[in-house]
């Protein structure tokens, strides 16, 4: 389904509304993390929550990303509905253990009877500048993990709906918020804000009949971009959103790519592990006899992220994209 | 001319005044771990709780021995048994009121049994049929946790959860000595402090953490010391004194539910088995440091105690044997009982709603364990 272009917001207001709107609905949502209260978060998406639905509600934790969401999942354990601010990316790790050995899977280990709602927000990626630790790309770790739901927006309206979901969500959700795109302006409908499409369901931003494009989160603008450019050159590109990495879309990703019999993945994380890979394999077993080409992968290099002079030349750019467009065309001459 | 003079301006005042949020005298704990019994102090303990302490105890020895005779038989995969430390098991369960929570480790079935968890239900992770056996919501008892400290935060968090939403709840978490490196029991520790949550930690030292003996593990005076640095008072307990144990466990419950905050409590004890059943004890410690240990058996201990004070008699002991040997004789009978498994129940919950990707998987799995059954079913049919 399509917003209505109503109010051009950015994605932070719209994360900061589906936060305000939900603890209001919910008396169990809380909020907690780094600098989330007084300081409204370094990002300002919790600005104003502390003020509004007090300290208790809109916790400033000790500095502590396991104690962080390890209470998260004790307070999920008596009913509450946590909401924790990882602050950056790479800050997350220490939580890991957390997550992997507790927040995954207590549903499961308690067959059903300890099921923790607990949504993880974690700014991720690059492009805005930051010095080491402050720009990686963690997805392919999430998605490693059973029990987990990994969410990330690409719009605003996605920003409001999804993690509206995330939070309702009875699952732990891994909620990856684009940092690039916080500032970001486009089209949304705050009079049916929660009018997005369900996790777990992609969604084609831009129809074509070249070949596919297939991304998520950060990388969106870039395919849209590059679709427009590809325009001249004689190529429809569709552009499709994933917008949930688990689960997978395998639907709206095989049937497009039957339409088109050309895919390309991109994302900014490194290519070797990294989602594209798992996602290629997905569409070679389901579409093989519609392939044209192989299905190829515009990924970040496999290397640590780099430092913020020189991101430029690791983000997956528009050039990137075309010139594996123009190797799908050559493959299918061969 | 140095650089400062050059500037001359520069007139170094004293820093503001500092001043200790909290006077440490207070939390320390005591040089030496406090003890009940054989002291003038054992005239203040209710005999009632003496003896069901001492019956409780011995049903913890038996379900030890049993458990670990079960591990010969193959009917478990592994057991960590607490012989040794059942004080604090024992102590751990009954300090605790119907409402409050314990969060144990994988050594503390003992605690959870008796809380009330069916024997046999608490043995289901090392049993291997499933991770947890129990609800944890019908005795409030969170899965056994496997990873070291990990269930300290969700303690926290939940006793948290519980002052924020008006109930005073208490949530009891156990470590051992080895626990109390990790990077969990830190950050549990500060957050309790913090937020002033109702959490009492004990850590059951028990002298090793599998080989390694404690003072490879800390440079600490003790491990109670810990908790000055935190805020929050420790205390020494002798952990092979029930009663000492379920006093300092009994105060720090009450304290946290009034309000006052966290406990550490370090109860001393020792492991006279090894690790597990697949441990070889021999190879990191000698007989007379395990001998000398067993000279102080926590069951000796409390029944000496109640005999010499015409508390307890032949008959009183007899019927908590009897009581014991009951309870092992039904936790042998049904534990060598064959699970019943259900494969199927293997997607039933990673998520609140299965995926597609789960449904195709478990179709496979449905395919492969039909044609199993087909395939028994013509072989039984040939035998015919």
């Amino acid at each position: 389904m399509t917003t209505v272009a109503v109010k051009p917001a950015t994605m932070a207001q719209a994360l900061t509304r589906a936060l305000r709107d939900a603890m209001a609905a919910d008396p169990a949502v809380h909020v907690m993390g780094e600098d989330v209260g007084t300081l409204g978060g370094v990002f300002r998406i919790t600005d104003g929550l502390a003020k509004e639905f007090g300290e208790d509600r809109c916790t400033d934790t000790p500095l502590a990303e396991a104690g962080i969401l390890g209470t998260a999942v004790g307070m999920a354990m008596y009913g509450l509905r946590p909401v924790v601010e990882m602050q950056f990316d790479a800050f997350a790790y220490p939580a890991f253990e957390q997550l992997v050995s507790h927040v995954s899977r207590m549903r499961n280990r308690t067959r059903g009877r300890m099921p923790l709602p607990i949504t993880v927000r974690v700014p991720y990626g690059g492009g805005i500048g930051g010095v080491e630790h402050h720009s990686d790309s963690s997805e392919a770790y999430y998605m490693a993990t059973p029990g987990l739901h990994v969410v990330t927006p690409a719009t605003v309206a996605d920003a409001y709906g999804l993690l509206r979901q995330a939070i309702a969500s009875d699952d732990p959700v891994v909620f990856l918020e684009p940092k690039r795109l916080y500032w970001s302006k486009d089209s949304w409908n705050p009079e049916h804000p929660t009018d997005v499409e369900p996790i777990g369901r992609a969604v084609v931003r831009r129809p074509g009949s070249s070949a596919t494009l297939i991304t998520y989160g950060p990388s969106l603008p870039v395919c849209l971009e590059a679709a427009e450019a590809a325009q001249a050159e004689g190529w429809d590109l569709e552009v499709i959103d994933l917008r949930s990495l688990v689960p997978f879309d395998d639907e709206t990703v095989c049937a497009a790519v039957r339409r088109t019999g050309r895919a390309v993945v991109v994302h900014e994380s490194t290519g070797f592990g990294g989602p594209g890979g798992e996602i290629a394999a997905r569409i070679t077993e389901r579409c093989f006899h519609h392939l044209e080409a192989p299905v190829l992968r515009v990924a970040g290099f496999d290397i640590p992220y780099p430092p913020p002079m020189l991101e430029r030349h690791h983000l997956p750019g528009v050039d990137r994209i075309l010139d594996a467009v123009a190797r799908l065309q050559w493959e299918a001459e061969g | 001319m140095t650089v400062l003079e050059q500037r001359g301006a520069y007139r170094p005042s004293p820093p503001p005044a500092w001043q200790p949020r909290t006077d440490p005298a207070p939390l320390l704990p005591d040089a030496e771990p406090y003890r009940v019994l054989g002291t003038e102090a054992v005239a203040k303990a209710d005999p009632d709780l003496l003896r069901r302490l001492h019956a409780q105890l011995v049903r913890g020895r038996r379900y030890n021995t049993q458990a670990t005779a079960l591990t010969k038989q193959g009917r478990l995969a592994v057991y960590p048994s607490s012989t040794g430390q059942e004080a604090c098991e024992v102590a751990a369960a009954l300090a605790l009121e119907e409402r409050d929570w314990l969060f144990p480790s994988y050594r503390d079935t003992l605690a959870v049994v008796a809380r009330g968890v069916d024997p046999v239900e608490a043995l289901t992770l090392l049993r291997g049929d499933w991770h947890s056996g129990y609800d944890p919501y019908e005795h409030r008892v969170a899965p056994l946790s496997t990873p070291l400290a990990t269930q300290l935060p969700h303690a926290v968090g939940l006793a948290h959860a519980a002052r924020l939403k008006g109930d005073d709840v208490v949530a009891l978490a156990m470590v051992g000595d080895g626990g109390t490196s990790e990077g969990d029991f830190h950050e549990a520790l500060n957050f309790a402090a913090v937020w002033q949550a109702p959490v009492v930690f004990l850590v059951q030292n028990n002298g090793f953490a599998i080989s390694v003996p404690l003072a490879k593990q800390t440079a600490a005076p003790s491990l109670a010391h810990k908790a000055v640095g935190y805020g929050m008072p420790g205390r020494l307990v002798d952990g092979n004194d029930a009663a000492a144990v379920h006093e300092v466990l009994s105060d720090a419950v009450r304290r946290a539910r009034a309000g006052g905050g966290p406990t550490l409590v370090e109860a001393v004890t020792y492991r006279i088995d090894a690790h597990t059943n697949a441990d070889d004890a021999t190879r990191y410690r000698g007989d007379a440091e395990v001998e000398a240990w067993r000279a102080h058996d926590p069951i000796e201990l409390l029944e000496a105690e109640l005999t010499e004070r015409g508390l307890l008699d032949e008959a009183g002991i007899e019927a908590a044997r009897q009581d014991a040997e009951a309870m092992a004789a039904s936790l042998r009978e049904r534990m060598n009982r064959d699970p019943e498994l259900d494969p199927m129940a293997l997607f039933d919950h990673v998520y609140a709603e299965t995926t597609a990707q789960l449904r195709e998987q478990r179709a496979l799995l449905r395919a492969e364990l039909e044609a199993e059954q087909e395939q028994h079913g013509a072989q039984e049919g040939g035998a015919r």
